[in-house]
């Protein structure tokens, strides 16, 4: 009993010593910082296509990297490939099973993956020789739902699960090469970092956590939130990292100064950002949330620039 | 017995906790002015290839209205 006793006491002096730690570096804030910046005039937006074929709700979307084909999942139970320019379907695959929470296109453009309640992440082959789409891998070992996975090449996937854990898997033997265990709630999204060798997680223990793929650990862990992390992102450059939760707010993260550096929120938004991606230079950040809408943030005045209604139809 | 290993695996869970949160204590941190500004810069630096923030002109924009096809 004694050394459980002297375990808490260390856990919880280590956790002041961050805190500590991190507001020693805090000689200023972002605000400050961005204080002489003006705030991004109104961004014209234009519904250019709308890509209609799904016959239920679509729950995740992944671009290719020539940013010209994309790939959808709805609980249709269908994987769609489009060709966005022409708004043509490259391919409709049909999935073993429905319940698809995720896609993800790998950056050759030879395979994408999918998952959701069937607890798996299924790989798919768009490049085989008879033309045909098949299931080429089935990844199985979660024992939670899959809520996100991203491809690092054809030969090694990252998975993020109901189950609290991360894996990192070999897609040729469709083993398990690292178990990223550490989050206390279902793990509900993944971003990869620009050069490949971190990733990051959000999770329902309202928590974000930075990993070191190759050395299986976590570095970092970001709180602040108020609850469940839905949407996570790399700032452009990989210095910082973007959340996006259901307390209704965004943060950012800079993973060098380990801590929040600002939040996005208003207090006539109170529903859950469902998801988000930084523009290219990272200066607008989207995200979409519950109440249908999509509000784009100016990241550095953490101001509204203008926001799209998306209506139902 | 089961109250020992019981007793045994929170003992594991709380070492392993120790052991992360020193690994996250360690991490060398920057000011947040450097940080700050290093965002800021990127930000502005790349602004002019942000097709959000300068508009695309409809002659590069793949995705505009297709014009009417000639056919020779």
């Amino acid at each position: 009993m004694g050394e459980m006793e002297q375990l808490r006491k260390e856990a919880e002096s280590l956790k002041d010593q961050i805190t500590a730690a991190r507001k020693a570096v805090q000689d200023t804030t972002l605000q400050e910082a961005a204080a002489g910046i003006t705030v991004v005039g109104r961004v014209q937006l234009k519904t250019r296509k709308t890509l209609r074929g799904h016959l239920a709700k679509i729950y995740a979307m992944h671009w290719a990297v020539d940013a010209n084909l994309c790939v959808s999942a709805s609980q249709d139970g269908k994987l769609i490939v489009w060709d966005t320019i022409t708004t043509n379907k490259v391919n409709a695959i049909p999935l073993k099973s429905s319940w698809v929470m995720t896609c993800a296109y790998a950056p050759s453009g030879n395979l994408v993956a999918c998952g959701g309640l069937d607890n798996m992440c299924s790989i798919y082959n768009l490049k085989g020789k008879d033309g045909n789409v098949k299931v080429m891998r089935e990844l199985a070992a979660h024992t939670g739902y899959l809520s996100c996975c991203r491809f690092l090449s054809d030969s090694e996937i990252i998975t993020s699960s109901g189950d609290c854990t991360c894996v990192l898997w070999d897609i040729e033997t469709g083993t398990q090469k690292t178990v990223f265990a550490g989050h206390q709630g279902d793990c509900m999204s993944l971003a990869v970092s620009p050069d490949f060798k971190f990733f990051i997680s959000g999770a329902c223990d309202f928590t974000a956590k930075l990993w070191d793929i190759r050395e299986g650990v976590c570095r970092q862990t970001f709180g602040g939130h108020e609850s469940d992390i839905n949407a996570i992102g790399f700032f452009p450059n990989g210095n910082a990292v973007i959340t996006g939760s259901d307390d209704a707010t965004c943060k950012l993260y800079d993973l060098r100064a380990d801590q929040e550096l600002i939040t996005y929120q208003d207090s006539s938004i109170m529903c859950g950002v469902t998801s988000l991606a930084p523009s290219l230079s990272g200066r607008l950040i989207l995200a979409g949330y519950d109440d249908f809408n999509v509000n784009i943030w100016d990241s550095l005045k953490s101001e509204r620039v203008c926001w799209q209604v998306m209506t139902t139809e | 017995m089961s109250n020992n290993s019981a007793a045994n695996s929170s003992l594991v869970l709380a070492q392993k906790a120790v052991k992360q949160l020193r690994l996250e204590a360690s991490v060398r941190r920057i000011k947040v002015s450097q940080a700050a500004a290093e965002l800021k810069a990127f930000c502005l630096q790349n602004a002019h290839k942000d097709p959000l923030l300068t508009g695309v002109p409809s002659s590069d924009n793949p995705f505009r209205p297709p014009k009417s096809c000639v056919l020779f």
